[in-house]
């Protein structure tokens, strides 16, 4: 009994942090979206009805289709790019793969709306090679600003998923690599048979942590299209920032957000259960 | 997840929880009458600002120069910020003067001071009406444009179209006294190469509502979009004659008189554009009058908005930059008298013209400008505006939401070629009634 005790002790303060900044705001959405507020005066009860009010708003399911759609880029991109890094750098240096991972997102977005701009460095580029009939404002253009945030943020996590990958590379048995040699396996063979299965755990992880920031995806789009043009890459997460800030209608963004929380884990869990 | 656990996480959530409904009754407004001063004691007045408009920050220096009994506690902030927080700061941490985004909702939750009492005292009320109109608001909110002040401005504000004198001259134009002609001098700049109108459209900000309101005062009244922008019962913005001044936008877009990267662009970018040469025109106001004539001395023009028959009234989005006094403020009658003296006291006023580059509220005297300057021209066409009383204020103030959540997405799509003109007033009037109630 004593050494519980002691145990909870040790928890205790790591807990009591834990309580305040995420238990706490956790809650009181929770709690907000079951009124009607605008943030300053009275707030009504209102129950279910902000639920039912987001859930039939049409304006949410671009959003929402948006989000799924960045899921796709932010977890393609990372991994399939982390796989091939892994696997090719073995013994290679990493550092530089982490990079991405060092600058903030609100950093890296903005540096890629300069490059990406009408007379930007991607552009230029592309003028030079003679496409000067593809150059545009790539982040203005409707037909293409959610598949440029969607590199952009591809490009963020990039490092982090390298970093995670190769870091399960490393940790396979090499006897593994030897014994496949010596059954004839070429590289590819090599990679889908040892390198694949080996590092499950690790995509499973990179799976989470990419649809989990593509879902959540706020900052990228907040610096770089603010879910324009014409709500070309309106986010959930945004539409709850406007809901709350500029509707003042903190019920209805508390019942959004607790939505968000619940599709997110609907859409991690199952991920976290296949790479244990 | 245990049961212990669960148990512990649902303990957790009971006590931070507690047990209420989040907020508070409102506060009463307070009216006075007395005549506001500062008194002799040392006092130290506490204000929000704007970031990027050292005018405020001016007069406050200037002010503490001419009475050292009070200090300053200056917070400035973007204004993007300031208007997401403004109910917030009010409520919670009021200081004792505050610059607002359109007051409708602080009024209506009680957080801002009646400023009759002051108005009457101190003439306010006898100013033209175009400056004191927008900021008065009926107790509950709305209609707007009736009812007590609850705000006044430093300076007034009138948009229009700047032009560089330079590529004018280059390619032969005068300022259009109609709309024809300024439909001319457009095409006539396209096919000389140059862009025609210098805008801006990207990320959230719907800049296309500067030439689209532009527009609709020429084929509609100022009074008509007012009414809708003051959210009198029963008003429409989709109206014939504005559906008319959409279409005419389209037209402009269509012939590609603005950038093609225009819903790329940001307000800075559109700046740069202009001042660096680049376009002929920008619809845009008097704010930046001081900085054009800083950055392109002598080489700017301003002219109002033609309208259809030469020599008819020209109308303007004009509204005052607003600031308030909380309802909880500590020195209310201090920052009355502020915002007295700097429309009244000579040497604020003539920082209202050099910082600011706007005319100044209350008496419009005659100033000694540069004729060759913009300020110059922005003067005339404010005192054209207030002569002829043809001020309205901004559609993108019409509710919190309506420049966010309809405009600026609508215009998007408009300048795409994915919305139609008629869609656009449909859409953004479906958005208006459900925020507003009809």
């Amino acid at each position: 009994m004593r050494t519980r005790l002691a145990g909870w002790l040790f928890v205790l303060p790591a807990l009591a942090v834990y309580g305040v900044f995420v238990l706490r705001p956790l809650a009181l959405v929770a709690q907000y979206s079951l009124y009607r507020w605008d943030g300053v005066g009275q707030a009504v009860w209102v129950g279910w009805d902000n639920y039912t009010a987001v859930l039939t708003d049409p304006d949410l399911h671009r959003p929402l289709l948006n989000a799924l759609l960045l899921v796709v880029l932010f977890t393609a991109g990372p991994i399939v790019l982390g796989l091939t890094l892994a696997a090719a750098l073995q013994r290679g240096p990493t550092l530089i793969l982490v990079l991405p991972q060092a600058v903030p997102p609100v950093a890296a977005g903005l540096a890629w709306s300069v490059l990406l701009s009408s007379t930007g460095a991607v552009n230029r580029t592309l003028e030079a090679i003679g496409l000067d009939n593809v150059t545009r404002a790539w982040l203005g253009d409707s037909s293409t600003a959610l598949a440029a945030v969607g590199v952009i943020g591809a490009w963020a996590l990039l490092g982090l998923c390298t970093l995670l990958l190769s870091a399960g590379v490393r940790r396979l048995d090499p006897s593994l690599y030897e014994a496949a040699r010596l059954d004839g396996a070429g590289r590819w063979q090599e990679f889908r048979t040892v390198t694949l299965p080996g590092v499950r755990r690790e995509i499973g992880v990179c799976v989470v942590i990419t649809s989990l920031a593509a879902l959540s995806s706020f900052d990228v789009v907040y610096v770089t299209t603010k879910g324009g043009p014409g709500g070309a890459t309106a986010v959930p997460a945004l539409e709850i920032f406007h809901l709350a800030f500029t509707d003042r209608q903190i019920g209805l963004a508390s019942a959004l957000a607790v939505l968000l929380v619940a599709v997110v884990l609907a859409f991690t869990a199952p991920v976290l259960r296949w790479s244990r | 997840m245990s049961h212990r656990a669960g148990a512990v996480l649902a303990a957790l959530t009971a006590i931070v929880v507690g047990c209420c409904a989040p907020g508070s009754a409102p506060q009463s407004t307070v009216d006075t009458s007395t005549t506001p001063g500062c008194g002799t004691a040392d006092i130290t007045l506490k204000a929000r600002f704007e970031t990027g408009f050292p005018l405020a920050k001016a007069l406050a220096d200037e002010f503490t120069r001419q009475h050292p009994n009070v200090t300053w506690d200056i917070r400035e902030e973007q204004f993007d910020v300031l208007t997401r927080n403004a109910l917030r700061v009010l409520a919670d941490d009021p200081p004792d003067l505050m610059r607002l985004p359109q007051v409708s909702e602080a009024v209506r939750a009680g957080l801002l001071r009646d400023l009759d009492g002051y108005a009457r005292t101190l003439g306010w009320d006898r100013r033209p009406s175009a400056q004191t109109r927008p900021l008065r608001v009926s107790p509950n909110g709305r209609p707007r444009g009736e009812g007590p002040l609850y705000a006044t401005g430093l300076s007034t504000s009138v948009t229009g179209i700047f032009y560089d004198k330079e590529i004018a001259a280059r390619i032969g134009i005068q300022e259009p006294r109609t709309l024809a002609e300024l439909d001319n001098a457009l095409a006539r700049a396209k096919s000389a190469g140059i862009t025609p109108i210098a805008g801006f459209n990207g990320g959230a900000t719907g800049g296309l509502t500067f030439p689209l309101q532009s527009l609709m005062g020429v084929y509609s009244t100022p009074k008509s979009l007012d009414d809708w922008i003051f959210q009198r019962p029963g008003a429409t913005i989709d109206t014939p004659s504005n559906i008319e001044a959409a279409r005419h936008l389209a037209r402009w877009l269509k012939a590609g008189y603005f950038d093609p990267d225009l819903n790329a662009t940001d307000y800075a970018r559109m700046m740069d554009r202009f001042t660096s040469g680049k376009a002929l025109f920008m619809v845009n106001g008097d704010w930046e009058s001081a900085t054009l004539d800083r950055r392109m001395p002598n080489r700017a023009g301003f002219f109002l908005m033609p309208p259809r028959q030469a020599g008819h009234p020209r109308a303007a989005m004009a509204g005052p930059p607003t600031f308030g006094i909380p309802s909880r403020a500590a020195r209310p009658d201090c920052a009355a008298a502020f915002l007295d003296w700097a429309t009244t006291n000579p040497t604020a006023r003539d920082l209202v013209v050099r910082v600011g580059g706007a005319r100044p509220l209350g008496p419009t005297t005659p100033w000694p400008l540069d004729p060759a300057s913009v300020t110059a021209a922005t003067f005339a066409a404010t005192d054209e505006v207030l002569t002829h009383d043809t001020a309205m204020d901004f559609i993108a103030n019409a509710t919190g939401a309506i420049y966010a959540k309809s405009w600026t997405p609508q215009l998007q799509r408009l300048a795409e070629g994915d919305q139609t003109p008629e869609g656009l007033l449909r859409a953004v009037q479906a958005d208006y009634v459900a925020q507003t109630g009809g």
